[in-house]
């Protein structure tokens, strides 16, 4: 391995006695306090600050409307516009999930169910929300475009069963989502 | 030739050398190897390690040659000129003159200084053609089929498919989810035509009730009329079907296969001892397929003993120690029912006390039982007979696994000689007490629920409830086969070994372990054998036909140990179809 050898920097008097920086920083510090009375903090309007500084008071008041679009919160599974469950139960996400939070059984839609042609459905879907990372690995891998990740960031409980979402737990959450998929159609 | 000095002369071609030993000189990717006449050329090419993509050849059938993918390009030497003398290069082969157009490698056999390539421009294009229109009609099933993971078009499309697919028109219709057996699930949109299932069905399960009607893209797969899939060997269509059309119902939607881990071992139904691979994922056995042996199974296995392991977590399985006080059972511990074992036969005199194995146990653990029978000074000691009827294919007619091991370990003609007289004693009330190891008494080995109720002692190694558990005073639960290692020897005198795929559930343990710690509190000293690979060496030791081997030097395929004459009839058909020149493998 090659040895790059550094030097230290030359100080001068002035900053070898490091009081110059002292009162740089007191003065930088003393600026931003005059800002934040006079309420022009930078970036208190984009974060949405209640009242000095860029402070919001949560939980009063909530940072929901300012998220931008790619914003990752918790995986959801997600109905189409006819009402059909997405998700086959391919368990890809279960497969690419890298902290093992997803667990699904699947099932078989039975002969007579309007959906059918589909076959295969998810009989339980668990996402455990105390090992989701929310790297939105499941959002990208699903073939059927099933799971989503919303802007749900609230995941509260008050035990480690309460923070295991069920299926039905995760359509609540994600809600319906149109068009993409329509494969399963009786036409295709 | 006049010009050609006498040195030459006598130098011998490649292919003299070749003819000799009946074999042919053929170039595959540019490099010359020496193959048995009449090979075929995919056969050729998977020796030589260079994949040939396909899906219609399977080295156990016959070729139709019908889903083209596994086109080459060929060469042969030119044609020569009426008088001209060929001429060799310097290794002594001649040119090879390519063909313009290519061949498929699975209807083709090798010839003398022929030239095979599997890759460049035309080969690859070939592919590609090949796969755009397997897939023009194929549905985008994937993420409900069970094949996928393990389907061959994925793969190959992968390989040699396009991203998008060029076909403007609808996709042709056909039956999905068709019933077409008890154990076998249909889908046409997803059939590639192979014929493979179709092949399997008439030339090795002899019961040719699939094939194709309709022609062109609409050509269909389905069963005769009035007839079902329902051969006792259907389901090995779903194992060489290379796509999800055939699907077994069993394993249907219960896991994907990336989850699973393989495990090899052997199927214990029957003295033939197919050799199976054990799909796990946790602690949950998924399904079992069959493993490649050529002088076991050949690829095949039976249904009734392929699904023949959902017992192993059903509802009767045994996963608590149990004692009986005062007509119920109760929990217990391990070391507390194997002392109150221990010296309740202890009270008896040798001549009252009967051991009932069972030649479903490994030789490892007949070896113990046999240890076990010395420090209980008893000679009662026999195995149970199993008789069934041999299906002209894979089932034998002996159903224990282990009958060839328990002679050899036991060193005796027949393992089972003493149980008649065994149960007379115990009728007779001559037999007090009774180890029962692994069998339910009221099955094959002939006692009634009044027999069981006679000995004044049961200690029993039971896997399931029944009513030899109902009866005895200590139930000691054991290892299914998919949860202990070990070795067993089948009909031919083949010795081959059982892995462990999943732990042994709740307070079971191995069999073997059991057998171990009864002996030691029996004679009061400590156990002394620690790992099965030990206890193996003490078997080899004492049985002369194991002589020199170890628990891993028996190999995934067996050894052979002792020659039986014993002939397993499926082996016999395809050597025979092999020898006719109909197949290749």
């Amino acid at each position: 391995m090659p040895t790059i050898k550094l030097t230290r920097p030359k100080l001068n008097v002035g900053e070898k006695i490091y009081f110059g920086a002292l009162i740089k920083g007191f003065f930088l510090t003393m600026m931003h306090a005059v800002k934040s009375l006079r309420g022009k903090s930078y970036g208190a309007e984009g974060l949405a600050s209640s009242g000095l500084g860029v402070t919001m008071q949560f939980p009063e008041q909530r940072w929901d409307d300012h998220m931008p679009e790619y914003y990752r919160g918790a995986p959801t599974l997600v109905t189409d516009e006819q009402g059909r469950e997405r998700c086959v139960s391919c368990q890809l996400c279960e497969f690419i999930c890298p902290p093992k939070a997803i667990k699904i059984i699947p099932s078989e839609i039975p002969s007579d169910d309007k959906w059918a042609k589909v076959e295969k459905r998810p009989f339980e879907f668990d996402i455990d929300m105390t090992r989701c990372i929310y790297c939105g690995m499941c959002e990208e891998v699903c073939p059927e475009q099933a799971i989503y990740l919303r802007k749900d960031y609230l995941i509260t409980g008050t035990s480690r069963a309460e923070m295991v979402h069920d299926k039905k737990k995760l359509y609540e959450i994600g809600g319906v989502r149109v068009g993409l998929v329509n494969k399963w159609n009786e036409l295709k | 030739m006049s010009d050609t000095s006498p040195a030459t002369a006598e130098l011998k071609l490649p292919k003299d050398i070749a003819a000799e030993k009946g074999m042919v000189n053929v170039q595959i990717d540019g490099i010359w190897h020496q193959f048995p006449k009449g090979t075929r050329m995919i056969e050729a090419c998977r020796k030589a390690k260079v994949d040939v993509p396909y899906y219609c050849y399977h080295p156990k059938l016959t070729v139709p040659g019908n889903c083209r993918m596994c086109l080459i390009q060929m060469g042969m030497p030119p044609r020569l000129a009426p008088g001209q003398d060929p001429t060799y290069d310097e290794n002594g082969y001649q040119t090879i003159g390519w063909m313009p157009r290519p061949a498929i490698s699975c209807a083709n056999s090798i010839a003398e200084n022929m030239g095979i390539r599997t890759t460049g421009e035309l080969v690859e294009k070939c592919r590609e053609g090949v796969m755009e229109f397997l897939l023009i009609n194929h549905p985008l099933d994937c993420p409900i089929c069970d094949q996928a993971g393990e389907c061959r078009l994925q793969e190959q499309s992968v390989g040699f498919g396009r991203g998008v697919s060029r076909f403007v028109d609808m996709k042709v219709k056909k039956p999905k989810n068709v019933d077409i057996g008890p154990r076998i699930r249909l889908d046409d949109e997803r059939c590639i035509m192979c014929s493979r299932c179709i092949r399997f069905m008439d030339e090795v399960a002899g019961d040719p009730v699939l094939g194709f009607t309709q022609r062109g893209t609409h050509t269909t797969l389905t069963v005769h009329p009035g007839r079902l899939l329902d051969n006792n060997y259907s389901l090995n269509t779903a194992d060489i079907c290379p796509v999800g059309a055939l699907t077994s119902n069993d394993f249907r939607f219960q896991m994907r296969v990336w989850f699973l881990k393989e495990t090899p071992s052997i199927d214990v139904n029957c003295g033939t001892g197919t050799n199976i691979v054990i799909h796990t994922r946790g602690d949950t056995i998924h399904r079992i397929t069959p493993r490649q042996n050529d002088e076991v199974n050949s690829n095949w296995m039976p249904d009734s003993h392929r699904l023949n392991f959902h017992y192993i977590d059903g509802d009767s399985r045994l996963t608590d120690v149990l004692i009986k006080e005062d007509a119920t059972h109760r929990p217990a511990a391990w070391p507390e029912a194997i002392a109150k074992t221990a010296e309740a036969l202890s009270q008896f005199d040798p001549s009252k006390i009967a051991i009932i194995a069972s030649a479903r146990m490994t030789n490892e653990e007949l070896f113990l039982v046999r240890a076990l029978a010395g420090e209980l000074k008893t000679d009662q000691f026999a195995t149970v007979p199993r008789e069934g009827e041999n299906d002209g294919l894979l089932i034998a007619a002996d159903r224990n696994p282990n009958t060839t091991g328990a002679k050899l370990v036991w060193n005796s003609s027949d393992p089972s000689a003493s149980l008649s007289a065994i149960r007379e004693g115990v009728r007779n009330g001559s037999i007090k007490a009774l180890l029962v190891l692994g069998e339910d008494l009221t099955a094959e080995a002939g006692f009634t629920t009044e027999d069981l109720a006679k000995p004044e002692f049961i200690a029993s190694v039971q896997l399931l409830a029944g009513a030899t558990a109902e009866a005895s005073d200590v139930v000691l639960p054991g290892a299914a086969f998919t949860e202990k290692r070990g070795s067993m020897v089948n009909l031919t005198g083949r010795l081959q070994r059982l892995n462990r795929a999943v732990e042994p559930q709740g307070q079971c343990r191995d069999d073997w372990e059991i057998l171990r710690d009864l002996a030691a509190a029996v004679s009061g000293n400590k156990p002394d054998i620690f790992l099965i690979e030990d206890l193996f060496k003490k078997v080899a030791a004492s049985t002369p036909a194991f002589e020199g081997l170890t628990l891993s030097k028996i190999g995934h395929l067996g050894t052979v140990v002792t020659e039986t004459g014993y002939q397993i009839p499926l082996l016999t058909n395809e050597r025979a179809r092999a020898a006719a020149g109909i197949i290749n493998g």
